[in-house]
């Protein structure tokens, strides 16, 4: 029987048929990540340094990219739960369980620069600042939801448990960014105050988008050689007879 | 309805007669003993810190008492009773909610203006305290009772739940605090506003977390 082509999203639940696909974009993808990557630092280091902040601006080149990537990751887990649930997607699972340790590096990069932008900008490494504290606790999320994937041991269990705390924890994202907002803008109204920012100009915002699609095809590449390690620590797994 | 009253009735009970309510309430004495060991006995400072550490002291115990919502239930056969029986199950799974908040959100406000007294409070900031954790009470039970349920099957979940929890609880951690903060600085005045927000998420938690915890819950089984 031939599968039709509006049938992709099962065409590719067997492994094999998603490891030929994952072997074709394995070389593009990392190809394309990695030339991006590099002219987008090349740009990164050819802007102009900002009249306020210096070469310092340098670090938001990082910092901004790696921020989107924090909450896109998430959002990814999510998505792809939200699917693994409804059409009981093996891949959605496998997808998602990938991401988690990709988006978590991400949220650590975006927190770890700006910790070194604060140092010199406000002179200290950490403020409770609104946007810091929701990407920190988004930081916890993600440690929850990995931890909780490792400390199931049945894949069954620990996929559907793991899609329903991704769930949850989407709903409660926007819940606590919200009340993050609210609590930091009553206790300490801009005694750290953000630098005024006039609308980015165009020296500064083409690196940035230039390493925010670096990041984006980069979190892809990342994402498809874990799935493709994943299904191969499967199969070995299989085939040593154990009964993991 | 009868399944309803009888879950909750049950789960009630065996806190009590299992003695889980004198181990929060002990809980929450013991760890405000320490505060004044940590951060010196004065009693000014202590007064300024009360409210916001009532409020960690009791996330901290309930957070503590959530490993064993459901892992009771999971290894006598409880549950399977309770996936067998004719009402939905998240119907049952509110009534466990219900009995939780009953017998560790209640005894917990109940001691409050005592253990108040340990670190100084403010006697203006003790009754709005008292009614932001009644009001917040539900939903610090049905966020945690999520965690409980996605690590039921977990052997030594404590750390977990907390962990899965912890974030989940900071939106409810920020409102409470706040409410009572405000008392404390406008002389008693009660923050409508936060109470309000806080009602709005216990509604919204407690409508909600019935649906993913008995999806967990069914997982478990399958």
């Amino acid at each position: 029987m031939r599968i039709q082509k509006t049938d992709w999203l099962h065409y590719y639940a067997n492994p094999h048929r998603f490891m030929r696909l994952a072997q074709r974009l394995f070389y593009p993808l990392w190809v394309v990540a990695i030339l991006t990557l590099l002219y987008g630092l090349y740009l990164s280091f050819q802007a102009p340094p900002d009249y306020q902040q210096g070469e310092t601006v340098r670090i938001m080149f990082v910092h901004v990219p790696a921020a989107w990537m924090a909450l896109f990751g998430y959002s990814f887990i999510a998505f792809v739960s939200i699917l693994a649930l409804i059409f009981r997607h093996p891949l959605g699972h496998l997808a998602a369980r990938a991401a988690a340790p990709i988006g978590a590096c991400f949220t650590l990069v975006a927190l770890i620069t700006g910790a070194l932008w604060g140092q010199p900008m406000w002179g200290t490494w950490w403020v409770w600042d609104a946007r810091l504290t929701s990407v920190l606790v988004l930081f916890f999320i993600y440690i929850g939801y990995i931890s909780l994937w490792r400390a199931i041991e049945s894949p069954e269990k620990a996929s559907r448990a793991a899609a329903i705390l991704a769930i949850v924890g989407f709903i409660n994202v926007p819940i606590i960014k919200f009340s993050v907002d609210w609590w930091n803008t009553l206790h300490q109204p801009a005694s750290v105050s953000r630098f005024a920012r006039p609308a980015i100009h165009p020296d500064i915002l083409y690196p940035l988008l230039m390493m925010g699609v670096a990041f984006m095809v980069l979190f892809f590449a990342l994402l498809i050689t874990r799935m493709q390690v994943e299904i191969l620590n499967q199969r070995a797994r299989r085939r040593l007879g154990g009964g993991v | 309805m009868r399944a309803f009253y009888r879950v909750l009735y049950s789960d009630v009970l065996l806190a009590w007669r299992q003695g889980s309510i004198s181990l929060v309430v002990a809980f929450l004495f013991i760890a405000l003993t320490l505060v004044p060991f940590g951060v010196g006995p004065e009693l000014a400072l202590l007064k300024r810190l009360a409210p916001g550490l009532l409020w960690v002291v009791i996330v901290l115990a309930l957070l503590l008492s959530l490993d064993r919502l459901f892992q009771s239930d999971a290894e006598d056969g409880g549950f399977d009773q309770l996936m067998l029986s004719a009402q939905p199950l998240e119907l049952l799974v509110l009534a466990k909610l219900i009995a939780h908040y009953i017998s560790l959100i209640i005894p917990l406000s109940l001691v409050l203006p005592l253990a108040g007294f340990l670190v100084n409070i403010d006697i203006k900031a003790l009754w709005p305290l008292i009614l932001s954790v009644l009001v917040a009470g539900p939903a610090l039970c049905a966020l945690g009772a999520i965690g409980s349920a996605l690590s039921v099957s977990v052997r030594r979940a404590g750390l977990l739940t907390a962990l899965i929890v912890m974030p989940l609880y900071v939106p409810v951690l920020l409102f409470g605090a706040n409410a009572t903060q405000t008392a404390l600085l406008g002389n008693g005045t009660i923050a409508f506003d936060a109470i309000a927000i806080l009602a709005a998420m216990s509604v919204a938690a407690i409508l909600l977390a019935p649906v993913a915890i008995s999806a967990a819950l069914r997982g478990l089984s399958e």
